[in-house]
């Protein structure tokens, strides 16, 4: 299912260069972006911060049957990235195999391609990660 | 001062030698090789494009350079591979580094040198004060028709360079350029074709070589110099022998054309492959070295740039990869993967 223009457009910045949150009260940071802190609530206040993009593998995992606009990619990584700014994400492993990975192997953000909606639609772009060597 | 205050390049994990598509076709793998200089090729990841690749490129040379990404002021993407027929590649990229909204950008299309033109628009607009910073990329992952002879060379890879004005920024200082252009049908794609149309050994003697010689002479000229007075030079390099013999065919020694070959390990990078090759000069030129790159595009044109290097390198060295980096971590796919990479059947 094609995603709205509208969402696609406003999650750019995050998709593209992991553009997170920070609340300046508590010091803690957020991925994806939040509008509020749930920790502070109302005394909470809400800035962009950027994301390094560094950070190590948390937990992985080997998709062997992937959702549809996949398959030429199968069989690839996918992990739980944790980042420097002490945030967990969600993506692909790119460059890789599973007996490359560890927990806790070093890894950075990379850009790739995510989707294509069909032959004449939009492509869409975001952060994958691959390993430091 | 006009210079380069940082450079970045982006080549992919994978590779194919000639011997491999050679067996898919029944032609000779080794005499392919020896003929075109091509030891392997570099092919792009499922994933990746035009766009990613000069995304990583210019992430590379954002490191090197140490500026803030709104400092930049312009952003040109060269590439005959541009993921869009209609909507830039260039605002993808300012969006990935951070750069923008007050920004001026295209997207540039000449064949292979579109990553040069780049630098020569982001020159213009720097030295007219009207920018403080310019980013040219030049990126692409062009194919080949299974099959053609252009299937052998046509790699993937991307060179980003930001283009400032301020002395102690610069790692090297443009010293001149020029251009010369005809319009020479040697090369070319329609708009809805998939693979390019060429005119086979036409596009040696009255393309490559005509366009390449007559725009470094007129470099020479320009500057009052002569080979002698380069340490090292760029050639465009659509194969591993056009390069050594425009070199010949001028008197050049081809030992100063070594550093900057590197088509035979990557393939022909089309709109990257000059300044990968200038890349690859400067991740181990040392201040006061010369070098002269000339670019060439089908279509067709070139352009020269005399360069010097400054000792502003040395402290900026090391924050971003090397060429040589890329070439360590490979993976040879055979043609069936390649065929599957480069999404080259119709079902795909
Ligand atoms: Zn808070």
């Amino acid at each position: 299912m094609e995603e709205s223009l509208a969402i696609t457009w406003r999650r750019i910045p995050e998709r593209y260069r992991l553009l997170g949150t920070r609340c300046i009260t508590c010091n803690g940071n957020y991925f994806p972006p939040r509008k509020i802190c749930p920790k502070c609530r109302r005394k909470g206040k809400i800035e962009n911060v950027q994301f390094t993009g560094k950070g190590k593998i948390y937990s992985f995992t080997t998709i062997f049957a992937p959702p549809s606009g996949f398959e030429l990619e199968a069989p690839y990584v996918f992990a739980i990235v944790e980042l420097d700014e002490g945030v967990r994400v969600t993506a692909q492993l790119v460059d890789c195999r599973e007996e490359d990975v560890k927990i806790g192997s070093i890894v950075r953000m990379v850009f790739r391609r995510i989707a294509e909606d069909s032959d004449e639609g939009l492509l869409h772009y975001g952060f994958k990660f691959a390993l430091v060597r | 001062m006009i210079g380069i205050v940082g450079y970045g390049v982006y080549v992919p994990k994978y590779r194919i030698k000639p011997e491999e598509i050679a067996r898919v076709w029944g032609e000779e793998g080794e005499r392919i090789r020896k003929g075109l200089g091509i030891e392997e090729k570099s092919v792009p990841g499922i994933d990746e494009d035009a766009a990613t690749l000069a995304v990583e490129a210019a992430r590379n040379s954002m490191a090197m350079a140490g500026i803030l990404p709104e400092k930049i002021g312009a952003l040109l993407v060269g590439s005959e591979s541009h993921p869009y027929a209609v909507k830039p590649t260039a605002t993808i990229v300012a969006e990935a580094v951070g750069a923008g909204p007050n920004i001026m950008s295209a997207d540039l299309e000449f064949a292979c040198k579109a990553g040069t033109s780049g630098m020569q628009y982001c020159m213009g607009l720097v030295g007219a004060g009207m920018i403080s910073y310019g980013m040219a990329i030049g990126t692409d992952t062009s194919q080949g028709r299974p099959g053609d002879a252009l299937e052998y060379t046509a790699g993937a890879g991307a060179a980003a360079y930001i283009i400032g004005r301020e002395k102690t920024e610069c790692i090297a200082e443009i010293l001149a350029t020029c251009s010369y252009a005809t319009d020479t049908p040697d090369f070319w794609r329609r708009q809805h074709a998939e693979f390019p149309s060429h005119g086979g050994r036409f596009t040696g003697i009255p393309a490559y070589f005509k366009h390449v010689i007559a725009s470094t002479q007129l470099l020479f000229e320009k500057t009052n110099t002569t080979a002698k007075d380069y340490d090292y030079i760029v050639f465009h390099q659509p194969n591993g022998k056009f390069p050594l013999e425009a070199a010949k065919k001028m008197g050049i020694d081809e030992g100063k054309l070594k550093l900057g070959l590197v088509t035979p390990v990557i393939g022909n990078t089309y709109s990257g492959a000059s300044i990968i090759g200038l890349a690859n000069v400067l991740d181990s030129a040392k201040a006061g070295e010369k070098i002269l790159v000339t670019s060439f595009g089908s279509g067709a044109g070139s352009d020269s740039f005399a360069i010097e290097v400054t000792d502003v390198i040395e402290s900026k060295r090391g924050k971003s990869p090397k060429l040589a980096d890329y070439l360590v971590h490979k993976e040879y796919l055979d043609y069936g993967l390649y065929v599957k990479h480069r999404k080259k059947l119709k079902s795909l």
